[in-house]
């Protein structure tokens, strides 16, 4: 039977269950980057000015950048003028106003992503907007939201109806000029979703965003705003899947999250991008912008991901925590199997007096795994006795994955406290034979182990998110036991 | 109900166990002693199926069975179960979760239906008075931060909820004070009867003065050198290990009295 490295060499990727294509008609622009084509993208969005002056700022911006290479992740050369930067499914009108309008077969799609897209299940509480590679095609629970002044609505739908918030907001936390991939969003992006929380409003369900890619070459670039106004509270979730393809399918969101005085968002990420197969053919790189701003006092910003699909994943959620006390939260799991990468962790920027942060990662390496966690906490002078925790452990399994920790500590005030702990460790053989010798298989073990392993985590997101991202460890995991 | 002959096992190159003979029936307590790396701990440990430690020869027949053919977790399922030296600890794996899943993978072995989380909830608190253990442990992550009584109460706790048919004590009275010793023991005896066997294996006598044992076998140099009744115990205590010599040949099948 051998050790546990023998074991771990039967590594099978299971089935990737979300990789069939739906046959559904696309409207594309044609491949290819250019002036011409976001002017495109803007016309059939019908945009305002401002947002095509953005698109075009930030496209001359991003044409003077160089694609970073500073991270441990590595790919071949990305050819971005082999992208479709503009992929819709065909619709009789110009899009969709309700579900009865959405086509079925994008409904069907949906429903064996296991998503509630009906309003029947909808009931259950959990409101959905769900992106198909460009375009946002329904957003469910939309009528009982604005009953207490909630506007939760594609991207699209957003610039349309309320062009003044998305004018205010959109790049005030991650500017056009911020990073090659965020200039490449800014530029190009489709669509995404839009929330806007009244001042003193509990929002009284579970936000959530599906995204899905479907078509071949296609980029998937979305764009999520959501601003938390005075005291208000947000709880947000956001899915991701797409097919299995032997190319490789770029996927560069900007998430912007902006919390106003007493208020609080929580966001959650469970991202299940198709990782590519055994021999690490194809499979998303998922270069994602994401961060938060406590603008006001007292204001809350917690990110909560699990990360187990993608080719290449590569993103830190962030807080910068501006105003007077506020909190930031990160709480992340990443496995990579197989060929799959990692490089993720998060970036804390204390600015305000008696800020608070947070950082809890848990990194799993399995198969020719790397899994890498890179986080930077950032205390400025004018933070006056803040304080950061931070913790990353990292579990390997197996003898040809890597883990690998880079914490980046930079501190400017000397009344500011920050600690640090961090671990490695390796599923041990007496763990194992502890579990069989109580009539667990060696497969049912590993995935406990790694289950109690990331317990922290997981135990920060809702609770019908917890089960389906057990559920999506366990799947990872699968097939470790030869 | 288990039948060893001639076995012989190796760390590594190393061998411990050096052509053991052992038969063991139902209803019966046997206790294995010995002086420290006499191989008794290797016994139970490839009784139950670890598998750094290599069976080089000889057979182990579980009720008529091969039982080295077997997965560890098909043996504990068949019903034998360890109850570990060091029991392992597992972060972030409830103790009633990990006990759950553990009673539930046994049961499904046997045929019988999965317990409900109310059915089993019950069935444990009862068994948690048992050992007198403190309730709140069984929210705790298995093993995580227990005390060195607290982890063999587990074991016991586990071997109480388990019913296995063929129970192995490897040095559970090791770092014990009396009062938790005298609960261990109360946790084997109420598990003696004519379906089950015991086997205890310890380096003091001290625990046989509360499980009393129908056998005692004593293990020197990866051999049973000695075999008696109750009364072996009490002449080890009194005279040492030292007046035991390995013999020269091994007691072979004669080592049942």
């Amino acid at each position: 039977m051998g050790n546990a490295a023998d074991q771990v060499k039967g590594w099978v990727d299971r089935e990737y269950r979300w990789g069939f294509v739906s046959p559904v008609e696309a409207d594309a622009v044609p491949k290819g980057l250019s002036e011409d084509v976001i002017r495109t993208i803007s016309a059939r969005k019908k945009e305002p000015e401002f947002l095509l002056e953005r698109r075009l700022n930030a496209y001359r911006h991003w044409l003077t950048m160089i694609e970073p290479r500073w991270s441990t992740v590595c790919y071949s050369p990305i050819d971005f003028q082999d992208i479709v930067y503009y992929s819709a499914p065909k619709t009789s009108k110009d899009g969709p106003r309700s579900l009865e309008e959405v086509d079925p077969e994008l409904l069907r799609t949906y429903e064996r992503l296991g998503i509630p897209l009906k309003e029947r299940e909808i009931l259950a509480g959990v409101a959905v907007d769900a992106v198909f590679d460009s375009v946002s095609v329904a957003t469910t629970y939309q009528r009982e939201l604005a009953k207490v002044g909630i506007l939760f609505c594609s991207f699209s739908e957003a610039v349309q109806k309320y062009p003044r918030l998305v004018e205010r907001y959109l790049g005030t936390v991650v500017p056009y000029t911020d990073n090659f991939f965020a200039s490449l969003n800014s530029a190009v992006f489709t669509d995404g979703s839009f929330c806007y929380i009244p001042p003193g409003v509990r929002c009284p369900v579970e936000l959530s965003t599906y995204f899905r890619i479907n078509a071949a070459n296609t980029g998937q670039f979305e764009r999520t705003l959501v601003i938390a106004d005075a005291g208000s509270y947000v709880s947000y979730l956001e899915g991701c899947t797409a097919p299995r393809r032997d190319t490789n399918q770029l996927h560069a969101a900007v998430v912007e999250l902006v919390a106003l005085e007493d208020a609080e968002i929580r966001y959650a990420t469970v991202q299940n991008w198709y990782p590519g197969d055994r021999e690490g053919k194809g499979g998303i790189y998922n270069f994602v912008t994401k961060r938060g701003l406590c603008a006001g006092r007292n204001s809350r910003i917690s990110w909560t991901q699990v990360e187990t699909g993608s080719a290449i994943t590569w993103k830190y959620p962030s807080v910068i925590l501006k105003g007077d006390d506020s909190v930031g939260q990160f709480h992340g799991v990443a496995l990579t199997n197989n060929f799959q990468q990692a490089d993720t962790g998060t970036k804390m920027t204390h600015i305000g007096k008696n800020t608070r942060s947070t950082i809890v990662n848990k990194g799993i390496s399995a198969g020719r795994g790397q899994n890498t966690y890179r986080g930077l906490v950032k205390v400025l002078g004018s933070a006056d006795g803040s304080r950061n925790f931070t913790q990353c452990d990292s579990l390997l399994l197996g003898d040809r994955c890597g883990a690998h920790t880079f914490p980046y500590i930079e501190v400017r005030n000397r009344t500011a406290k920050v600690e640090h702990e961090a671990s490695t460790s390796k599923i041990g053989e007496d763990q194992l034979f502890y579990c069989q010798q109580r009539g667990l298989s060696r497969e049912d073990a590993v995935s406990m182990i790694v289950s109690g392993f990331c317990s922290e985590v997981i135990r920060n997101l809702p609770m019908e998110f917890a089960v389906e991202a057990r559920k999506l460890l366990e799947i990872s995991l699968e097939g470790s036991v030869g | 109900m288990l039948q060893i002959e001639n076995l012989h096992a190796a760390i590594g190159d190393r061998p411990i166990l050096r052509g053991v003979d052992l038969s063991v029936k139902a209803g019966e307590v046997h206790a294995i002693m010995g002086p420290n790396g006499s191989g008794k701990s290797t016994l139970a440990n490839v009784i139950a199926g670890r598998e750094q430690y290599r069976v080089t020869e000889g057979t182990v027949r579980y009720d008529g069975r091969d039982l080295l053919s077997m997965p560890p977790e098909e043996r504990a399922k068949e019903g034998i179960f360890l109850a570990f030296q060091h029991p392992v600890e597992i972060p972030g794996v409830s103790n009633l979760y990990f006990l759950k899943a553990s009673l539930n993978a046994v049961r499904k072995h046997r045929g019988l239906p999965e317990l409900d989380v109310v059915e089993f909830r019950d069935q444990v608190r009862e068994r948690v008075r048992l050992v007198e253990m403190d309730e709140e442990l069984l929210l705790r992550s298995v093993n995580d931060g227990f005390s060195g009584g607290e982890k063999k109460r587990n074991e016991i706790l586990q071997m109480a909820v388990l019913e296995p048919r063929l129970a192995i004590l490897d040095e559970t009275d090791s770092g014990l004070d009396i009062d938790a010793l005298k609960i261990v023991a109360a946790g084997v005896n109420r598990l003696r009867g004519p379906e089950r066997a015991i086997i205890v294996v310890t380096h003091y006598q001290r625990l046989l003065n509360h499980v009393v044992p129908d056998f005692v076998h004593v293990l020197s140099e990866g051999r049973i050198v000695r075999s008696g009744g109750r009364d072996l115990a009490l002449e080890l205590e009194e005279r040492g290990y030292g007046w035991i010599q390995p013999a020269a040949e091994p007691y072979g099948g004669e080592a049942r009295p």
